[in-house]
């Protein structure tokens, strides 16, 4: 029996409250499939299930709220049987694969009300004789699925404002307060990295044109292949370890129009080419903006990169993530002069910045990496190979 | 089109990306992303946006050409063939 616990949505997320199923019971489960929205305080979350099997019991009720790690469902394993227990609900559990759903019994006027209502009657749990669903269960279940939206949208948007705060709030504090940041910074000389977006972008349709951020990215994620104590999560047991993880997730910080920030991760991003992570990244900041993002996104970001964009500070240096333990900034891209070779000159230049957790890197490892950065950028076109 | 269609489908594009922006509130004269809070991402789709609505394609060697709305308006005039 595999028990389906709800995840950790991020760091700094310690509950969640279940929206809504999107399988039942007896439904083959695949890994990666979403099976819950879960709300949490800076979004509703697609959960997804990294396990397969088949839904033997929905335990999380609908508007449920619990703490990460609670048990929200239980799934078969392939070939499991549960012995059938006398005088169990059957409504609620598959016995195994073999054995035919028991008819339920329903009320034809809860049948037609559920019709009306579009309730699924599969996700009622019937409080008649017997277990049958009545016509005041799915007046019950309509009614709760329709109650959050008779909160006011303003109210409800406030709300979150407030309770994203707090949560953002709660994290950074408790970096501030756990881990040992250090700071370097380096300024890059961005001139031979716009020349190739330029002419890059002069070949391809307006959707498919570069922004310097995909290329940032890219070089981060080049970087961090030769710099693996920058890239993983510190876990608190024996006192304290560094866990280095392989593939490179980067937490994309994205601003939200209400206010707050999110950064959910590009999983992958050392393999993936700069035109599919420049897609997935427009994908993904849509996604955040509308409130819709997966699990596996929201808690396997490995390093966070934050950039402030045209319009930002000429540099950032940021709070860490927990567990993380790095994050890497980008100011502005902007002309400033430049001495080079005896020689002042005006140029794009961008100032790229690390945050890292002493306990696991030193400052001189951290302004390495920068330098590996810099050398990337000078060389944009091996970066797009 | 007349410059003030093409403005109320540049609101309108703005509008879809920006939500929370008070149309009345813009000035057409002053710098738009000063004006409103667009990020580089935002930008692109802004522009992405009245490309897919008036089919005008807009070189990146352009975009430092559109500053004000003023500008956008008077830039997708010329390339609609108008005055």
């Amino acid at each position: 029996m595999i028990e389906f616990k709800l995840p950790s949505l991020g760091a700094d997320m310690d509950e969640g409250t279940l929206l809504e199923w999107k399988v039942g019971v007896g439904d083959t489960v695949k890994k990666g499939q979403v099976v819950a929205i879960v709300d949490t305080t800076k979004a509703a979350v697609d959960v997804e299930s990294w396990q397969e099997g088949r839904v033997h019991q929905l335990i999380a009720e609908i508007g449920q709220k619990m703490p990460v790690g609670t048990v929200m469902a239980t799934l078969l394993e392939a070939g499991e049987i549960v012995p059938a227990r006398v005088g169990a609900d059957d409504t609620a559990t598959v016995a195994n694969e073999a054995a035919p759903k028991p008819r339920r019994m329903i009320s034809p006027a809860a049948r037609k009300h559920a019709e009306e209502k579009g309730v699924d009657l599969d996700r009622i749990e019937g409080t008649g004789p017997h277990g049958a669903v009545t016509l005041e269960d799915v007046e019950n279940a309509a009614a709760a699925r329709i109650a959050p939206s008779a909160e006011k949208p303003a109210e409800r948007s406030a709300d979150r404002t407030a309770d994203m705060r707090k949560t953002i709030a709660a994290a950074m504090s408790r970096s501030k307060r756990e881990i040992p940041h250090y700071y370097v910074a380096e300024d890059i000389p961005f001139a031979r990295a716009l020349a190739w977006l330029q002419a890059t972008n002069a070949q391809r349709s307006m959707a498919e044109r570069l922004l310097p951020a995909a290329l940032l990215l890219k070089a981060v994620a080049t970087a961090l292949k030769r710099y693996p104590e920058l890239n993983g999560y510190w876990r608190q047991e024996n006192d304290g370890v560094f866990v280095p993880v392989s593939a490179i997730n980067l937490g994309v910080a994205i601003s939200l129009r209400q206010g707050g920030l999110i950064a959910p991760a590009l999983l992958h991003a050392e393999s993936k080419p700069m035109t599919l992570l420049m897609q997935e990244l427009t994908d993904l900041v849509k996604r955040t903006r509308a409130g819709s993002l997966r699990s596996s996104e929201m808690n396997e970001a490995t390093i966070t990169v934050t950039n402030l964009g045209d319009q930002g500070s000429q540099a950032v240096f940021g709070v860490i993530t927990p567990p993380q333990v790095a994050l890497v900034g980008f100011g502005r891209v902007a002309e400033r002069p430049w001495a080079e070779n005896g020689e002042l000159k005006v140029l794009p230049v961008v100032t790229a910045s690390l945050s890292a957790d002493h306990r696991v890197s030193d400052g001189h490892r951290g302004a390495l990496f920068l330098r590996e950065l810099n050398d990337l950028l000078q060389r944009p076109e091996e970066l797009d190979q | 089109m007349t410059d003030a269609e093409i403005r109320a489908v540049a609101l309108a594009t703005l509008l879809s990306i920006a939500p929370e922006v008070e149309a009345d509130g813009l000035r057409g004269d002053r710098p738009l992303r000063s004006q409103v809070d667009l990020d580089s991402m935002d930008w692109l789709n802004f522009l992405l946006g009245l490309h897919e609505k008036l089919k005008v394609d807009i070189p990146e060697a352009d975009y430092a050409r559109l500053v004000t709305l003023d500008d956008v308006v008077s830039y997708l005039q010329k390339k609609l063939g108008g005055a």
